[in-house]
């Protein structure tokens, strides 16, 4: 176990996992839509709260897991509940446990009928996505993993809009499909390895044929899930049905687990094949750029073109990952909290005008900037965020993996250049919709005090990291010098074998 | 205040830059804030904008005395950081843009209320905001800072092109948005990721020789970052991504005149030169032999700007092309290399802006007068609107280059530089566009003063605009005289630019 700082005394970890289910259990006996609606609002609060002592109490000097737990759970079959975060998954579980707050609060007069189903099915959807981050058993990893679909589905197939069943079934239908994979990876693992344990997995000498296979699986599984360039199908129509929280928990976290599978799995794991195939999976990322902007220019569905901005943004952040250099990384995991950030809100924006106009058509938005200007105010912010404006939370980001792109690749780096201006492109049309075409809508309220108190935290976020990034990257360097450390062992050890006589 | 270190000068750091820079930000949301009362909202617009002008004005004595304001706001990343600095050179483009945001605010004030324009809470805010960008741009210490604050004049200044919000109005703006957004995030974004590679920094050195780069740098990928910066920065209006400058025409009078004479394309000049001759620096300019290439190149967007100036007929579109020309002197002198070529094209930044802002007022008072905009319909007006097209025939002696008006000191700076320099093809250019100046300028003129009215058009009910616009033209028309008369002023802080 030295791979993992145990945690003395409170059980930080699992208050986390467990307080949303428990909080879910006693929802079940309350009575009142508003009682449900608080009493969720206080535990994902406290959830939050609680987490940020995570923060506070991480050593960023360090690249083991920490607050580790360690408990036995299925001893015969060597299945262990084992949890721990590094500077990677820490990021990742403050962004989940900061914006399922917000979705709550976003939710508050959206959602009208199965109040109580409603706030179940997120506070179970908190359990299995923090849990996620902090797996570190695969076993545990995959039961989580697998326990975010149903929440997810009922979601969409329950408050979503007119094509739900069709949204629902295709998006359960894909991920699960990408599962099996990722469960077949895990047994052969298992087989060759007889550990669950994920740490214990890295930096084996598997075969180089092995790691390839392995990695396919991986990737299927992950590349589903980002969505990445040619298996993004299921993600527009699965935001353009889901109900605002559902889309914001998509957009923001679930996506996240794609990338976070590539920076856990793939590349310790698998080092060789992610060496070999990695720079198919470049250009796999330019084509998710390209195509995500392309598309996104010709949405007059707002939820849509935000929708498809996130497989070029998501492309951005696999870019950054498969460079494998350290500015590559750090700007791959600050883009994957930029991207929760930026993209959770503009979903969050579009969900309070569906509410007021029931449209999510640009045309029938034009020109409202007279009408509601607070509403646009953080509109613009967050769109300019999007499309990366510098001193937003975005441009970091995208910096540091354009500077990895450019110190890695010229050609790859340039090919990256046209997204870039693609995101510009969509957004400011979106913005010029919103601002001047059209002659507005006298009957828009403005936003209400509760609206601006969930966009306002998000606003926050995008200027602190635009500005000051140090907070944010300081945990990750670390991790991530160990992650790039890993895969030059297997490196060098492979080159080793072939100077052998 | 604090010595950080000193170079050929001391670089103190004080908070006083900081001022300058959020005055008119703090302008623009109380602006926005007192939408509901005209007058209130307007003398917000004026106090800003003189409490700014002072401001800069007191930073003036110490930066002649060879002091460097510094201040860092931000750290983004090890070697990106958002940092404030005054030198010499910033202090040229503040002083035009604050001292123009001056008279600009009066000017406006006449022409709006004067036409009855909707929005003018939106325009006050994103005037003030685009100032905002201008006096940023002005103080960046690094190319990231300038980056940063020319999208932010991008940004802002797109609702004034589309102030009208009609089909045209949507047509310019959009061509407006996409020519510069366009080149900013296709090639100035790669530009500063490949810099910030290259060399870990992002900040300008304190001398035009050294620049950013390493002497063994290579020298086909400097050349290449070299045009990406030359187009990048496109408010320029360096041919052919000039597109957008006629096409934001549209806009009312006071956003052509302080944005598209002098804060917006100046805002493009002082990025490009600034980049020449800091971030890339006379000795690799002239190791790489990029001067003269360029200057040719440039001469041609001088010569051709004003073969298409000469066939409109819209006043504001002759002036526009005029502007596109115009601004090639400035880059123009910089890539000469020579002290002289420098000086003469850093001294037309200041002496274009006074003399192009009273011919956009002209044609802004005369349009508020008679509705007039084409050239053609205006003969003979000069006779009920004297001061107007006064003004306007010795502004327009500054953009030809006669005595003693401003644009002369630039042409014998330049005409001395191209001597030094050696290259005689850059004289034809500056002969030719001075003969093409005086074309398409005298029969302005001429018409005015000497034409007729034609048939069934009389006088009556002509007469000049509203004082509070032709106060402002005449006072930038006798201020392009005085600093023609006695350039020293600016010509002090072109010298500590040249050290």
């Amino acid at each position: 176990m030295d791979f993992l700082i145990m945690n003395e005394g409170f059980p930080l970890l699992s208050t986390l996992v467990f307080l949303p289910l428990a909080g879910a259990f006693v929802l079940l006996f309350l009575p009142g839509e508003n009682v449900q609606r608080i009493w969720t609002m206080i535990i994902t609060t406290v959830t939050a709260v609680i987490s940020f002592s995570l923060y506070t109490g991480f050593d960023s000097t360090t690249a083991k897991y920490q607050f580790g737990e360690h408990v036995s759970w299925i001893p015969s079959l060597n299945i262990y509940y084992t949890m721990g975060i590094d500077g990677i998954s820490l990021l990742l579980v403050l962004l989940t446990t900061f914006i399922m707050p917000l979705c709550v609060m976003g939710s508050w007069t959206y959602i009208q009928k199965r109040v109580k189903e409603f706030m179940i099915c997120l506070l179970i959807m908190e359990t299995a996505m923090v849990g996620v981050f902090m797996a570190l058993d695969f076993v545990l990893f995959y039961v989580l993993w697998e326990a975010m679909l149903i929440p997810m589905y009922l979601l969409i197939a329950v408050w979503g809009g007119p094509r739900k069943v069709y949204a629902s079934i295709k998006f359960f239908l894909y991920t699960l499909s990408g599962s099996v994979m990722l469960l077949v990876a895990i047994i052969a693992l298992y087989l060759h390895t007889g550990t669950f344990s994920i740490p214990m997995m890295m930096g084996q000498d598997y075969s180089n044929t092995m790691q390839i296979w392995v990695f396919l699986a991986f990737f299927l599984a992950f590349a589903i899930k980002v969505p990445m360039f040619p298996f993004h199908t299921w993600l527009p129509a699965a935001h353009v049905e889901a109900p605002t929280a559902g889309s914001v928990i998509l957009a923001s976290i679930l996506l996240k687990m794609g990338t976070y599978g590539f920076l856990r799995f793939c590349l310790p794991i698998t080092p060789l094949a992610t060496l070999s195939l990695g720079p198919y999976i470049l250009w796999l990322s330019i084509a998710a750029i390209l195509y995500g902007g392309f598309t996104a220019l010709a949405q007059s569905d707002m939820k849509k073109l935000i929708a498809y901005s996130s497989v070029g943004h998501m492309g951005f952040v696999t870019l950054g990952i498969f460079f494998l250099n350290k500015q590559g990384l750090e700007g791959a995991i600050l883009q994957m909290i930029n991207h929760g950030v930026t993209t959770g809100a503009l979903f969050l924006c579009v969900g309070m005008m569906y509410e007021r106009t029931h449209s999510r058509e640009l045309a029938d938005h034009s020109g409202i900037a007279q009408n509601v200007p607070i509403f646009v105010s953080f509109l613009t912010v967050f769109s300019l965020s999007s499309l990366a404006f510098p001193a937003t939370n975005s441009f970091v980001g995208e910096f540091l993996i354009l500077a990895s792109a450019f110190s890695e690749n010229k050609i790859i780096g340039g090919a990256a250049i046209p997204g870039a201006i693609l995101a510009a492109a969509y957004m400011m049309r979106l913005l010029q919709y919103v601002l001047f075409k059209g002659p507005g809508r006298p009957d828009l309220a403005d936003l209400n005090v509760r609206e601006i108190a969930t966009l306002a935290p998000l606003l926050v976020f995008v200027f602190w990291i635009g500005l000051a990034p140090e907070p944010f990257l300081s945990v990750l360097h670390t991790s991530v010098d160990y992650l790039l450390q890993q895969v030059d062992v297997a490196k060098s050890a492979q080159m080793a074998m072939v100077m052998l006589p | 205040m604090e010595i950080v270190n000193a170079v050929n000068s001391d670089i103190v750091t004080s908070t006083k830059i900081v001022w300058a820079l959020v005055v008119p930000l703090i302008g623009a949301i109380c602006v926005s804030m007192t939408g509901k009362k005209p007058n209130l909202r307007e003398s917000i617009s004026v106090i800003s904008a003189v409490i700014l002008c002072s401001t800069v004005l007191t930073m003036v004595s110490p930066v002649l005395d060879g002091k460097i304001f510094y201040y860092q706001l931000f750290k983004i990343l090890p070697g990106i950081t958002v940092t404030l600095r005054a030198d010499a050179f910033s202090m040229i483009f503040a002083l035009v843009a604050s001292s123009l945001w001056v008279i600009a605010a009066f000017y406006s004030m006449g022409y709006m209320r004067g036409l009855h324009e909707h929005a003018q809470t939106r325009f006050n805010t994103c005037f003030a905001i685009a100032i905002f960008g201008a006096i940023g741009v002005a103080f960046s210490d690094n190319l990231f800072t300038m980056y940063l604050f020319y999208e932010i004049v991008s940004v802002c200044t797109y609702p004034l092109v589309a102030h009208h919000q009609d089909e045209e109005g949507y047509e310019g703006a959009k061509k407006y948005i996409v020519y510069l957004t366009t080149t900013a995030k296709g090639l100035l974004l790669p530009a500063l990721a490949i810099i910030y590679v290259m060399t870990g920094t992002l900040d300008f050195p304190y001398n035009i020789q050294d620049g950013m780069f390493a002497a063994d740098a290579n020298g086909a990928i400097v050349t290449m970052l070299f045009i990406f910066c030359l187009f990048g920065f496109a408010k320029n209006g360096l041919m052919p991504v000039h597109h957008w400058l006629p096409g934001a025409m549209v806009a009312p009078t006071p956003v052509s005149a302080l944005l598209h004479a002098v804060a917006v394309v100046k805002v493009g000049v002082f990025s490009t030169t600034r980049m020449m001759l800091y971030g890339f620096g006379t000795d690799t300019m002239s190791a790489l032999n990029l001067g003269i290439p360029t200057a040719y190149f440039v001469g041609f967007t001088i010569v051709m700007a004003s073969v298409i100036a000469l066939t409109k007929d819209n006043l504001k579109a002759r002036l526009a092309y005029s502007t596109v020309s115009q601004l090639s002197y400035i880059m123009l002198g910089v890539c000469l290399l020579t002290p002289h070529g420098i000086a003469g094209g850093l001294i037309h930044i200041s002496n274009h802006a006074f003399s192009k802002i009273t011919l956009f007022f002209c044609a802004g008072a005369i349009y508020v007068a008679t509705r007039k905009k084409n050239i053609s319909e205006m003969s003979g007006l000069a006779k009920t609107m004297p001061f107007t097209f006064g003004a306007f025939a010795i502004a327009s002696l500054s953009m030809i280059g006669a005595p003693p008006v401003a644009g002369f000191v630039t042409k014998w700076e330049l005409l001395v530089g191209t001597i030094e320099s050696g290259s005689f093809g850059i004289i034809l250019v500056l002969l030719a566009s001075t003969l093409l100046n005086v074309a398409y300028f005298a029969p302005v003129t001429y018409k005015a003063f000497f034409g007729k009215r034609p048939e069934g058009e009389p006088y009556e009910g002509i007469k000049e605009a509203p004082l509070s616009m032709v106060i402002p033209l005449c006072t930038c028309c006798f201020i392009s005289v005085i600093i023609g008369i006695y350039p020293n002023f600016f010509m002090n802080l072109v010298k500590a630019v040249i050290g």
